[in-house]
């Protein structure tokens, strides 16, 4: 891999750097977040499911991070535990809590909202996976290659979830909607390159944002169509871009509780 | 063999036996007498709930795993551990089916204090030392029981052990090595195990139940032992496990948390100090350290969720 770094221009290796980093917290939150519902899904059978999903999740989390730690970045681990807030740059939505209440204690999760997050953001994350098989860095593309395989039952599954909710009872569909609206507020930096927009895009890393948000809209529009419903705008922009380093308190609270072990003595060997 | 529906109920009774002597499987849909049927249902629903609501003390420490390859570990770990658990109630539900009772009625079962779950998932998880601890000696522990149950009479109970215990080999392996890694690190790290060990020993020594019904007025050990459910006694296992775990305790540089422990050369066995039987009693009958905060994790959940099981009854039907 050294032989790849020796022939990156600075400013193509800040770009790969910067779209690593997006991807990799992306799916290391969300997984995080999954790990909090271990033992509280509505049955066993998608405990046994989601959880699956979670551990795919964090695996890509980690391929991502080994990419940068290729590229001479830092240790994989400690880009994953020790960056602060300031310095993480995944999307709004993946940090957003499950619900009321902390995991160790009696947490208030909520299902509609678990589904209708994991559905959108995997669909959001495959029309991205799509692209970057394209991807002028050649060890992403291959990466994306990986990630497709499993990519590719997370979606189904979260759409299973997805349809059914919202062709049952009215209480589901209740709290179905109101999930999606929680959702579509925090869409805005989804697809968002942040600051590194032109540098991304440029690069030809992966498609545009907005070439990707008019494929996810495509994708979600045979589904919304068969449950007689409109699929959402995506919202040009959020009050906060987590592209650029803009967080909510949400993250801090995750960023405690995964790195509370690692920070004892980051040094050591656990 | 004779027409069942012909049979009285004691020719029906000296059949089973005689299938049972000859190492014959019974079957879901098999004849059986209803002690065996209620053994069965109390073993393996017990075993069931047992390993969800161990899913619990462990998940506490699934998000705080310390590094990206423990986090992977450590997630499919807990949820192997739900997956015996939809196994064995698959298995139990079957059972159940005569008495009209299914998975639901176990969950109240649960909540009401009439279904038990295991001695150590009643437990405080303190530091990632007890995580790797449960992997490594409570997992142990469950090897060396299940292990002995691999010839059950119950086919259907087998069959399901045959591919718990395979699973259960990898996370005793993936405790060990975390366990491995905190004790051949920093000082703290040591430490950390152990403290574990220290707090986690005499759970390690109830898991395998008391030695006889004597110390807690029950005991299903015989019944078990009669149907050829198990083979070995509580007594035995609990020797195989000192067996199988004391020289590895020692050989990390642990010291053993009960210091008149010794091994009698001429009667080959392991002598130790009984744990604490009353607290056992206190502790099965949910009123252990964490029963009431883990049971009512599991319920708050199951309420939170009863809107997405009646959705998912409703698109069914």
């Amino acid at each position: 891999m050294s032989s790849t770094e020796n022939v990156l221009s600075p400013e193509y290796k800040e770009a790969v750097t910067n779209l690593l980093f997006q991807l990799a917290d992306d799916d290391f939150l969300i997984s995080f977040r999954g790990s909090e519902w271990l033992g509280l899904a509505p049955h066993i059978e998608e405990d046994v499911a989601s959880s699956s999903i979670s551990q795919d999740t964090m695996g890509h989390a980690a391929m991502y991070y080994t990419l940068l730690e290729e590229l001479s970045i830092g240790k994989a681990d400690d880009l994953a535990h020790l960056r602060p807030a300031s310095e993480r740059k995944n999307s709004i939505l993946a940090e957003r809590v499950n619900g009321e209440g902390y995991y160790m204690e009696t947490p208030q999760y909520d299902w509609a909202y678990a589904v209708v997050r994991n559905f959108f953001y995997a669909q959001a994350k495959k029309v991205k996976i799509d692209s970057l098989r394209q991807s002028s860095y050649q060890p992403l593309a291959e990466t994306a290659v990986k990630v497709n395989m499993e990519l590719y039952y997370h979606l189904l599954h979260w759409k299973t979830w997805f349809v059914q909710l919202l062709s049952s009872t009215d209480e589901a569909k209740q709290k179905m909607t109101a999930a999606m609206e929680l959702v579509m507020k925090d869409f805005g930096d989804v697809f968002s390159y942040g600051n590194e927009k032109a540098a991304i895009e440029g690069n030809q890393l992966i498609a545009s944002e907005e070439e990707l948000k008019a494929r996810w809209t495509a994708n979600m529009t045979p589904i919304f169509e068969s449950l007689e419903m409109a699929v959402p705008a995506i919202p040009e922009a959020s009050e906060k871009n987590g592209r650029n380093g803009e967080h909510t308190e949400e993250l801090d609270g995750a960023l405690a509780t995964l790195s509370e072990v690692y920070k004892l003595d980051p040094v050591a060997v656990w | 063999m004779s027409n069942l529906t012909m049979m009285t109920e004691e020719e029906k009774l000296e059949q089973f036996v005689q299938r049972i002597e000859a190492g014959d499987k019974i079957e879901a849909d098999d004849w059986m007498p209803e002690e065996y049927r209620m053994a069965l249902i109390k073993l393996i629903s017990m075993h069931g709930i047992s390993e969800i609501m161990g899913a619990l003390p462990e998940k506490e420490w699934v998000p705080k795993a310390p590094s990206l390859h423990r986090k992977l570990g450590i997630m499919a770990k807990v949820q192997d551990e739900m997956g015996h658990g939809q196994l064995l109630l698959r298995v139990a539900e079957d059972l159940l089916k005569p008495y009209g009772k299914n998975r639901g009625d176990l969950m109240q079962d649960l909540f009401n204090g009439d279904l038990k779950f295991h001695n150590v998932f009643h437990m405080d998880t303190r530091t990632w030392g007890d995580a790797g601890l449960i992997g490594w000696l409570v997992d142990g522990a469950a090897i060396i029981t299940q292990t002995n149950m691999l010839g059950a009479s119950y086919g259907p109970y087998a069959r399901a052990l045959q591919r718990i215990c395979a699973e259960e080999v990898f996370h005793a392996q993936h405790g060990e090595a975390i366990i491995m890694a905190l004790a051949e690190g920093t000082e703290e790290q040591r430490a950390m195990v152990q403290d574990a060990l220290n707090r986690w020993w005499d759970a390690l020594l109830m898991f395998f139940g008391p030695a006889s019904k004597d110390t807690t007025g029950s005991s299903k050990q015989d019944v078990t032992i009669k149907y050829k459910i198990r083979t070995k006694t509580n007594e035995q296992l609990r020797q195989a496990f000192f067996d199988k775990y004391v020289p590895r305790i020692l050989s990390l540089g642990l010291k053993l948390p009960d210091p008149t422990m010794h091994y009698d050369e001429e009667n080959k066995v392991w002598v130790y100090q009984q744990p604490d039987w009353a607290e056992f009693k206190k502790i099965i009958k949910n009123q252990g350290p964490r029963s009431q905060e883990r049971l009512n994790l599991r319920r708050t959940s199951y309420e939170n969720n009863a809107w997405v099981r009646d959705a998912l009854a409703a698109t069914v039907s």
